[in-house]
């Protein structure tokens, strides 16, 4: 059994900035990773992060809390408001933070930190390094996780990778430590602490056709929510309007805020034949613009004409070719090799083929706006897996990123004051640890020994297709059931799995069986949630229902695991500030 | 387009004893597009669960997945089969680094090599403190293109027949990490990181065998970066010319 001040679960941007706010605050920190934390899925963010330091000629008369309105606005009054004001007035701090630790931020003539608009804001506020953010701030997060590790008159940062986390251990309302698996070797342990970071990032790979990393499953959220914390607006997940066509590989809002195109197959910017995205064009919010792409695609008008011919499918055409081959080589590099690597279609004389696919969840464990879980002491949750409620129904590109820093901050630093602050040691609870590591211990060896039938990959495949058929941009009450009724078989199915390799030493089979008992159970929280909610509000569309209902609905759902399955509930929206109306753009 | 691949892959199971050999699997054609990692997985999940190897992303740009496909070092994820002149893909680990299983790796020298360089921003006194935004010309943020791209994958690291001839020797990506940090115009200590790679084991063990620029995945230029390292330890050295 190990013992540490503070754990942080998870190495991707936010993991890595709390294990650098407890550093700072002098706390011993252990970080586990089931990845090396370079390998983390932040590494994927192209497009960039946002905040309102006014650096762009159009930019000048921005602030955080207009950051804070327009956040408010796109997550269609869901957010926490308070929450959002206080992540919005952080921004600016945040990103000239990461500059100082040498993030190579894409500059203005003057020499200022870049920023390029994205969609769903007032003013041009998304700073950028190119089309690669995600790469340039998670290895400079990285390269100060190496610094900090050295510093001889601070207390220790020391880096579990490739240790998977299997369960959280609560003590009567405490977050007491988690069980952790050494994939290298096969050796499980338990690890104690005063205050648990969690930060697994999301869980787009419940479904088809997403834009997420393979180790996005969700297990992540769904361990903590198996051991009693609640997950928060699950229906929430995010289609991004342009995913490339085949691997569903991200195409940035970038490639659209630098001025990009969407056709359909007769050549047609059709966004102009919608209401809703009509004035803003491309540049409308992510739900707007997904579910307008689908409808085209449904209607037969998918594809794009070029040189070669007219190409037709459940695709549109993203054109960049007006911008030019300088602007795109400049501004959008990596945007280019994906094209032509992934699809053989080089965008400076052919528009990329993309379709909607899941990108982001809005929900994720309850937490408030330090980061912190209501109900269990010592628990707190930051990045994506972590719902502070400042997205609300809908996130807006670039808040996210900034949502992995500042809770990764905030929630460290606030854990840190906690221990600091503390009387009582969780060492009380010892027996209790040892007990729960005996009995993991068993039912990972039970997991490993089964030989039933069933391959853990088909179910996998099975869930992610019904959720890509009946969870999508359009949903109804039939559709949803019946990916109900099928989560319920997947999960009977799955009691009868096989595992094939009984080996310590990287047991992939075992920790694949894991990641889809993740799914299963993260996928039901989703559909359960999205049932229940009959209305249309952000990401979240019903065809049914499809206005939004502020008098039943303008509240949080609430999900808690009651051994077999989801329990549903409902909490509170702080607003306070700005009055809901109707989303118009 | 072939209708179905032969997956031929060096095996290593440290648990049975067993020598490294070589095991074959047919791969049918998955989809249009079809890579390498998607035959692996294929494997993994529906032929041999006992194979092991890294992967993340697919798409490229987390560095999990390098390893020697069909002659050369490559990402699994990023190579299409069909741009493969073969059906009998031969797949092994990366070389020079010691195996845990399969195609997976002990990257931990790789990752001490990189921290002995201190790959991180010493601004000195160019410092600012968080409220105030430091300004970088556009041309000397040009300077970091490409240098900045490097997803620490280790297929240079690998490919390099001075990683085999001097197990301490730094490595092209570390040093072209080194390199990043010499040529920003925001890090302020040059001499130091100039004394940190002109040891016996840095840049001039380089013999510019050009093998990793030739196989970076990231078409980057790590044997470029080497040499301005050796360029600007000489100048130091023998003009006596300040740092900068
Ligand atoms: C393709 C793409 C592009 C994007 N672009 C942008 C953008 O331009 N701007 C923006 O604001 N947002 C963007 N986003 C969203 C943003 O990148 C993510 O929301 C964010 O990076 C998540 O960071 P995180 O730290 O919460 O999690 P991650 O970076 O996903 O890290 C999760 C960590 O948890 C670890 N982990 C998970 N489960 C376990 C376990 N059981 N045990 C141990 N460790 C575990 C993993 O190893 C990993 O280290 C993009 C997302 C995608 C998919
Ligand atoms: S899986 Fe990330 S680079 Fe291949």
């Amino acid at each position: 059994m190990k013992y540490f001040k503070a754990l942080v679960v998870g190495g991707g941007l936010a993991g890595m900035r709390a294990a650098v706010a407890f550093n700072m605050k002098n706390v011993s920190v252990a970080l586990l990773s089931k990845v090396h934390p370079l390998r983390s899925h932040s590494i994927e963010a192209q497009g960039g992060i946002n905040a309102a330091l006014g650096n762009h000629p159009r930019g000048k008369f921005d602030s955080p809390k207009l950051h804070g309105y327009d956040t408010v606005k796109g997550s269609d009054y869901l957010a926490d408001q308070p929450a959002v004001l206080k992540f919005t007035g952080l921004a600016p701090f945040i990103v000239r933070e990461m500059e100082s630790w040498g993030v190579p931020f894409s500059r203005t003539p003057e020499g200022k930190i870049a920023q390029r608009p994205f969609g769903g804001a007032g003013f041009p506020r998304t700073c950028y390094a190119a089309d690669k953010t995600g790469h340039v701030l998670l290895h400079t997060m990285w390269e100060q996780v190496v610094k900090y590790k050295t510093y001889a008159e601070r207390k220790n940062i020391q880096i579990f990778d490739e240790w998977m986390v299997t369960r959280l251990i609560i003590d009567a309302g405490k977050a007491v430590g988690v069980v952790a698996m050494n994939i290298q070797t096969g050796e499980i342990d338990a690890f104690m602490a005063e205050a648990i970071v969690w930060a697994t990032g999301g869980m787009g790979r419940i479904f088809k056709n997403t834009t997420n990393a393979l180790i996005n499953t969700g297990l992540g959220m769904a361990i903590p929510y198996w051991a009693g914390v609640p997950l928060k607006d699950m229906e929430f997940v995010q289609f991004h309007p342009t995913t490339l066509l085949g691997p569903n590989i991200l195409m940035t809002e970038g490639c659209r805020g630098e001025g990009g195109y969407l056709i359909n197959k007769d050549g047609e910017r059709f966004l102009a034949n919608y209401p809703d995205s009509s004035k803003s064009m491309e540049i409308s919010p992510r739900d707007i613009v997904s579910r307008n792409i689908q409808r085209e695609i449904d209607k037969g008008k998918g594809g794009y004409p070029f040189a070669g011919g007219v190409k037709e499918g459940p695709f549109v055409g993203l054109d960049l070719r007006h911008l030019g081959e300088a602007r795109i080589q400049e501004r959008l590099p990596a945007i280019r090799e994906i094209a032509i690597n992934f699809a053989g279609v080089d965008p400076v004389y052919e528009p990329i083929p993309i379709q909607p696919g899941t990108h982001y969840a809005m929900g994720g464990l309850d937490t408030n706006e330090n980061g912190q879980a209501p109900e269990v002491e010592g628990f707190y949750a930051a990045g994506e897996a972590g719902c502070a409620s400042v997205h609300g129904a809908n996130r807006l590109g670039g808040n996210s990123l900034l949502e992995t820093l500042v809770f990764g901050k905030i929630a460290g630093e606030h854990a840190a004051d906690y221990i600091n602050a503390k009387e009582t040691s969780v060492m009380t609870s010892k027996g209790f640890v040892a007990e729960v590591l005996e009995d993991e211990k068993n039912r990972l060896k039970e997991l490993k020994n089964k030989n039933g039938k069933e391959k853990h990959a088909k179910i996998n495949d099975e869930l992610q297709q019904t959720m890509r058929d009946n969870v999508w941009i359009f949903r109804n009450e039939e559709n949803l059931t019946k990916a109900y009724n099928k989560i319920q078989e997947l999960k009977e199915r799955y009691k009868n799995i096989g595992i094939q390799y009984k080996g310590d030493v990287m047991n992939y089979d075992l920790i694949w069986a894991l990641e889809v008992q993740g799914n299963l159970s993260v996928a039901e929280a989703v559909v359960a949630g999205a049932l229940n909610r009959k209305e249309s509000r952000g990401a979240h569309f019903r065809l049914e229902y499809p206005k939004r209902d502020d008098e039943n609905y303008l509240k949080h759902t609430i999900i808690r695991w009651d051994g077999e399955k989801a329990q549903l509930g409902w909490k509170d929206v702080e607003l306070g500030i700005w009055e809901p109306k109707e989303r118009k753009y | 387009m072939s209708e179905k691949y032969t997956f031929k892959i060096l095996r290593f199971d440290p648990q049975t004893g067993q020598a490294p050999y070589w095991q074959s699997y047919e791969v049918p054609q998955l989809k249009e597009g079809m890579s390498v990692l998607d035959g692996l997985l294929y494997i993994q999940q529906y032929l041999d669960g006992s194979l092991g190897f890294r992967t993340s992303c697919r798409a490229g740009v987390c560095g999990s997945c390098a390893m020697h496909i069909a002659g050369t070092y490559r990402l699994a994820c990023e190579t299409q089969v069909k741009f493969l002149s073969t059906t009998t893909i031969t797949v092994r680990p990366l070389s020079h680094i010691p195996i845990i299983k399969d195609l997976v790796v002990d990257m931990t020298p790789f990752y001490e090599k990189y921290e002995k360089i201190k790959p991180y921003l010493m601004p000195g006194t160019n410092d600012v403190d968080e409220h105030h935004e430091r300004l970088q010309s556009r041309s000397d943020r040009e300077k970091l293109d490409n240098i900045i791209d490097c997803i620490l994958c280790g297929a240079c690291y690998a490919s390099c027949p001075m990683t085999a001839a001097d197990p301490e020797y730094l490595g092209p990506a570390a040093l072209m990490k080194a390199n990043r940090f010499v040529v920003d115009s925001r890090d302020d200590n040059v001499g130091e990181r100039l004394q940190i790679v002109g040891d016996e084991h840095g840049i001039f063990r380089c013999h510019t065998a050009f093998n990793c620029t030739e196989v970076c995945p990231k078409h980057l230029d790590p044997a470029g970066s080497i040499a301005n390292l050796k360029r600007k330890h000489l100048s130091v050295k023998i003009m006596k010319v300040r740092p900068q």
